[in-house]
């Protein structure tokens, strides 16, 4: 059996049994890399000699009886997470010649189990957008559909894992961006609990709705990696200092029982017909499993996306500053004074969406108007999130629809930006809320695919995992491979 | 208190702005070093650089030290208070934002009690006392057309100390500032070092017509580092903006620079210029809360602050009240003369004569600080035994201070090899007495007659025969038996 086809779980299970040694796994990922990211420019960075040196690293370990739980594994980083000695753009013209001095944790936390970093993928600039066409370094391409965006922003690890190119990947998401962009791919896009992962050397956009996770093929790869990825972090004060379960261990047991609440507002006109079929029989799905469904109120819901668009360029404004031309990142060459070295290195350096967002940001600070909107939205943020809380109280999983359709043509909604946000409608209250979410693939319109969006409770991670994965022992979307990438 | 004017009496009002660096070993939000005088940026870990994706952590110990000084100025120390962030662009810092507080600052509505012009107390309210982190340096000397930075300092834990517009003069204002400056080092939670920028202040001066309840315009007067300089930049911003409204003029609302070469102060920028800094909740920092057993753990390590130490050296000691005033302006003199007292059997009085007379004299000859005397407590006491004991007189012990003070020994060392151990054998003296009496009938003669003045001379006589060692009140008595 092709290695690329396999998962995190069955290629660990094929390291033990001696089937194939980690160099050869690598080598074969090394290869699919470069036979396919021509079409997909899913990666910004591959680092190849790096990665055969680790692998080989990790057959003398496994031959000595040691190493981690992902001991061999190969996966690939988002390239907004800093890893010392290799490029870390975040997408950006701004950091197109960073080399980040050090690791981040989460990079430091899967080397530190074994895994093995195949490179690092391509993204919208600093993780502002939707459709991955904000990258100074050129749009993914959609393996499904290579005229089509593979969402965003972590559209570089979401085509990764779609074309087979690697078996896990990490990314981020800070309005949807794990989720969507694992609809729009056929794969499986976890975001943890905020808190959950420790978000040091994760480059921020907005830090109080940032958290990192993955996208795999299989809710229980993104369990393996999890386990690995979670835990307290002291250099990260908003991380949590729970102890992290063993996510692969809460995957068995069956979802009879299960309390599955459905949100009136998500089955909205927004939302493509075809789409919603897909997501209401996927929900019939898990009742034939055992599942009950209640109807939950979200009642300030709809405000969610407004919310996040006051939010996030609030902190995105202020979490831009560091880019100033002084210290690291692009510079202006011959500045005439300090007011042109910083106007010109950032109208260079950075792309229109993350000025979209600076300006926008910048506004809804500024005195006189922050009570009108920063306040303002912090107080709807909190409504939102007292509504889940009350939702949580009657049901376990709250499910719906990841993205309101399909994967969209690339250049269709570069323009509109307005179109463009109304894409993350569904997942941006779990970010507003800080809650754990994972999309997994129910089905396909027109040959393309589509995600059942799951919203659990504060740490129901394993409750999460575990309805995806019994979900995915009784459905075979995400064995679906996209033409040309078999 | 007002100051005259051309057309009437101006009223002088002052609220002050102190920046006083906390006395960690690390900084207010990473482990990097707060050393000062480092090679530029060796102590620049990757927070103080700023770089993407690092993130601050609150270094505990900043909490405690605040708390400590809420606690000594009567304040309330916040259950919850929370760090924003500042948004300004500046090349010194690096994020382009600062951590500091905003809305919920860790402490409010303190006080400070004050002595005025007329000698009576005064309460000085503090509005708050907030947390926040420095910013690194620019560097223009030595460098042609570029600048430099040193980022060092950037991300040292400052607390900034905010006062009500409760001053009434520059000499008020510097008194609060000693004040300040003295409880702060009595805390160990600032060195007070003025020169290394680790006490430093803004002072806002705006004047008004005496009797007037709206305030004037103010001025804010940046950066200065010596109770000498806040004092004459708040003269000089006095008189500038009494001349200026009495010119016709109008005050405007700025930011000043003092200029110490030029003894003035000068326009830095107009509030129209001024930043908007766009503070919000920093979402990289938890709230800081504190409960109640955590703010009753640190009122019990209270040292004895100032006042009461004062007072208890009047009450205890028996002290005049300006002795025990000067002996506790700072700690580590208060400490160094209770070790005098407790090793001397002397009354404490003259072990503070000795502190504040001979010893200050020297420390400051030689510019020491009380933690590098020449002379440690025991020592010193040592020599106020001997007095005490007769064996010198307090005219011979200056010169026996002065050789310990050049480190010939102990006060006993001192008086063994100079051999100047006091006279204090009747017989000795009254021979020397009358040794005196017969080589000066003259004056023995006069005195006789009246003069009793001549008293003086005789004593001296017998001194200068004794080298100083007799006991000068043997010495009193026997010429006074003798000549009778």
């Amino acid at each position: 059996m092709a290695l690329h086809t396999q998962s995190l779980a069955e290629l660990a299970a094929g390291l033990r049994n001696g089937d194939f040694t980690s160099v050869e796994l690598t080598e074969s990922m090394l290869a699919r890399i470069a036979a396919h990211n021509e079409k997909l420019n899913a990666f910004i960075t591959v680092t190849a000699d790096d990665a055969l040196a680790a692998a080989a690293g990790a057959d003398a370990a496994r031959a000595a009886g040691k190493g981690g739980a992902l001991n061999g594994l190969p996966i690939i980083h988002k390239d907004i997470f800093c890893t010392q000695g290799v490029k870390t753009s975040c997408g950006s013209k701004m950091l197109e010649n960073f080399i980040s001095p050090y690791d981040a944790t989460v990079v430091e936390n899967l080397a530190n189990a074994g895994a093995i970093m195949l490179g690092k993928t391509n993204m919208d600039e600093f993780a502002m957008g939707s459709s991955n066409e904000t990258s100074y370094f050129g749009p993914v391409h959609n393996p499904w559909d290579l005229e089509c965006s593979p969402g965003g922003s972590s559209g570089g690890s979401s085509a990764s894992i779609a074309a087979r190119l690697a078996p896990g990947a990490t990314a981020t998401d800070t309005g949807g961006s794990i989720r969507q962009p694992a609809a729009l791919t056929g794969t499986v896009g976890f975001k943890p609990t905020y808190g959950r992962v420790s978000r040091y050397g994760m480059i921020a956009f907005a830090s109080s709705l940032d958290q990192a996770g993955t996208i795999t093929r299989s809710a229980e790869d993104a369990a393996m990696m999890m386990s690995a990825m979670a835990g307290f972090d002291a250099k990260d004060s908003t991380s949590i200092d729970e102890p992290v379960p063993d996510y692969a261990a809460e995957l068995g047991g069956s979802v009879e029982g299960l309390r599955v609440g459905i949100v009136r507002q998500h089955f909205d006109d927004g939302l493509d017909a075809a789409t919603g079929e897909r997501v209401k029989e996927a929900i019939t799905q898990l009742e034939s499993m055992g599942a009950s469904t209640v109807e939950v109120d979200l009642p300030n819901i709809d405000m969610s996306v407004p919310t996040y668009y006051v939010v996030a360029p609030a902190e995105c404004s202020s979490n831009m500053s560091r880019f100033d031309g002084v210290r690291f990142g692009h510079r202006a060459s011959d500045p005439k004074d300090l007011l042109d070295l910083y106007c010109r290195s950032r109208g260079e350096g950075f792309g229109d969406e993350v000025k979209r967002r600076i300006m926008t940001g910048a506004y809804v600070l500024s005195a006189g108007y922050y009570d009108a909107y920063y306040l303002k939205a912090q107080q709807v943020r909190q409504l939102i999130a007292d509504d889940f809380k009350k939702a949580f109280a009657d049901v376990d999983v709250i499910a719906g629809p990841t993205a309101p359709a399909p994967a969209f043509r690339l250049g269709d909604k570069v323009d509109d930006p307005i179109q463009m946000y109304l894409n993350d409608i569904y997942t941006i209250g779990a970010n507003l809320a800080g809650l754990p979410a994972i999309s997994v693939p129910c089905g396909f319109v027109n040959d393309m695919p589509v995600g059942l969006h799951l919203v659990g409770s504060h740490f129901a991670e394993g409750t999460l995992l575990r309805c995806a994965h019994q979900y995915q022992q009784h459905t075979d979307f995400h064995k679906a491979c996209p033409e040309g990438f078999e | 208190m007002s100051v005259a004017g051309s057309s009437g009496q101006w009223e002088v009002v002052i609220g002050l702005e102190v920046h006083s660096q906390l006395a960690t070993k690390s900084k207010i939000f990473s482990g990097a070093s707060t050393a000062y005088g480092a090679e530029p940026n060796t102590q620049a870990c990757l927070v103080s650089l700023g770089y993407p994706g690092v993130l601050p952590v609150l270094n505990e110990e900043v909490v405690r030290m605040a708390a400590l000084f809420g606690l000594a100025v009567n304040a309330t120390v916040a259950p919850r208070s929370v760090f924003a962030r500042k948004n300004y662009f500046y090349p010194d810092l690096p994020k382009g934002y600062q951590i500091s507080q905003f809305e919920l600052p860790i402490v409010e509505h303190g006080e400070m009690t004050i002595t005025d012009a007329d000698g009576n107390e005064k309460r000085i309210g503090i509005t708050r006392a907030h947390l926040e982190e420095d910013a690194g340096k620019s560097i223009h000397e030595g460098l042609d057309t570029s600048s430099g930075i040193d980022l060092n300092r950037a991300g040292t834990p400052l607390l900034e100390i905010v006062s009500e517009p409760d001053l009434r003069s520059a000499k008020e204002a510097v008194a609060y500032l000693r004040k300040i400056h003295t409880i702060v080092r009595y805390l160990g939670i600032s060195d007070g070092n003025m020169q290394e920028g680790s006490f430093r202040c803004d002072a806002n001066v705006s004047v008004r017509p005496m009797g007037q309840e709206e305030l004037g315009t103010r001025a804010e007067i940046k950066n200065l580092n010596s109770f000498r300089f806040i004092e004459k930049a708040i003269n000089f911003e006095v008189e500038r903006q009494i001349e200026r409204i009495e010119d016709g003029g109008t005050i405007v609302q700025e930011t000043r620079l003092y200029d110490s070469d030029k003894d003035e102060t000068r326009s830095m920028r107009s509030k129209e210029e001024a930043n908007d800094y766009r503070y919000f909740p920093d979402p990289d920092l938890l709230p800081v809360e504190i409960s109640d057993e955590y703010i009753e753990a640190v009122r019990a390590t209270m040292p004895e602050l100032p006042a009461a130490k004062e007072a208890r050296f009047v009450s205890d000691y028996d002290l005049r009240e300006d002795d025990a005033g000067i002996l506790t302006a700072s700690r580590s003199l208060a400490d160094y003369f209770e070790s005098v007292v407790s090793a001397a059997d002397a009354n404490p009085q003259i072990a503070a004569n000795w502190v504040i007379g001979d010893l200050a004299g020297a420390l400051n000859r030689d510019g020491l600080d009380i933690s590098d005397s020449k002379i440690p407590a025991d020592a010193l006491a040592g020599l106020v035994n001997r007095i005490h004991d007769d064996t010198i007189s307090g005219k011979i012990a200056k010169q026996v201070f002065e050789a310990m003070w050049n480190g010939e020994g102990s006060a006993d060392d001192v008086i063994d090899a100079k051999g100047l151990k006091q006279i204090t054998d009747s017989s000795a003296i009254e021979a020397v007495v009358d040794k005196v009496i017969s080589e000066n009938p003259g004056q023995v003669a006069e005195y006789k007659a009246g003069k009793d003045k001549l008293i003086g001379f005789f004593v001296g006589k017998v001194m200068q025969e004794t080298k100083g060692q007799a006991n000068p009140g043997q010495v009193n008595q026997i010429l006074k038996d003798k000549l009778s």
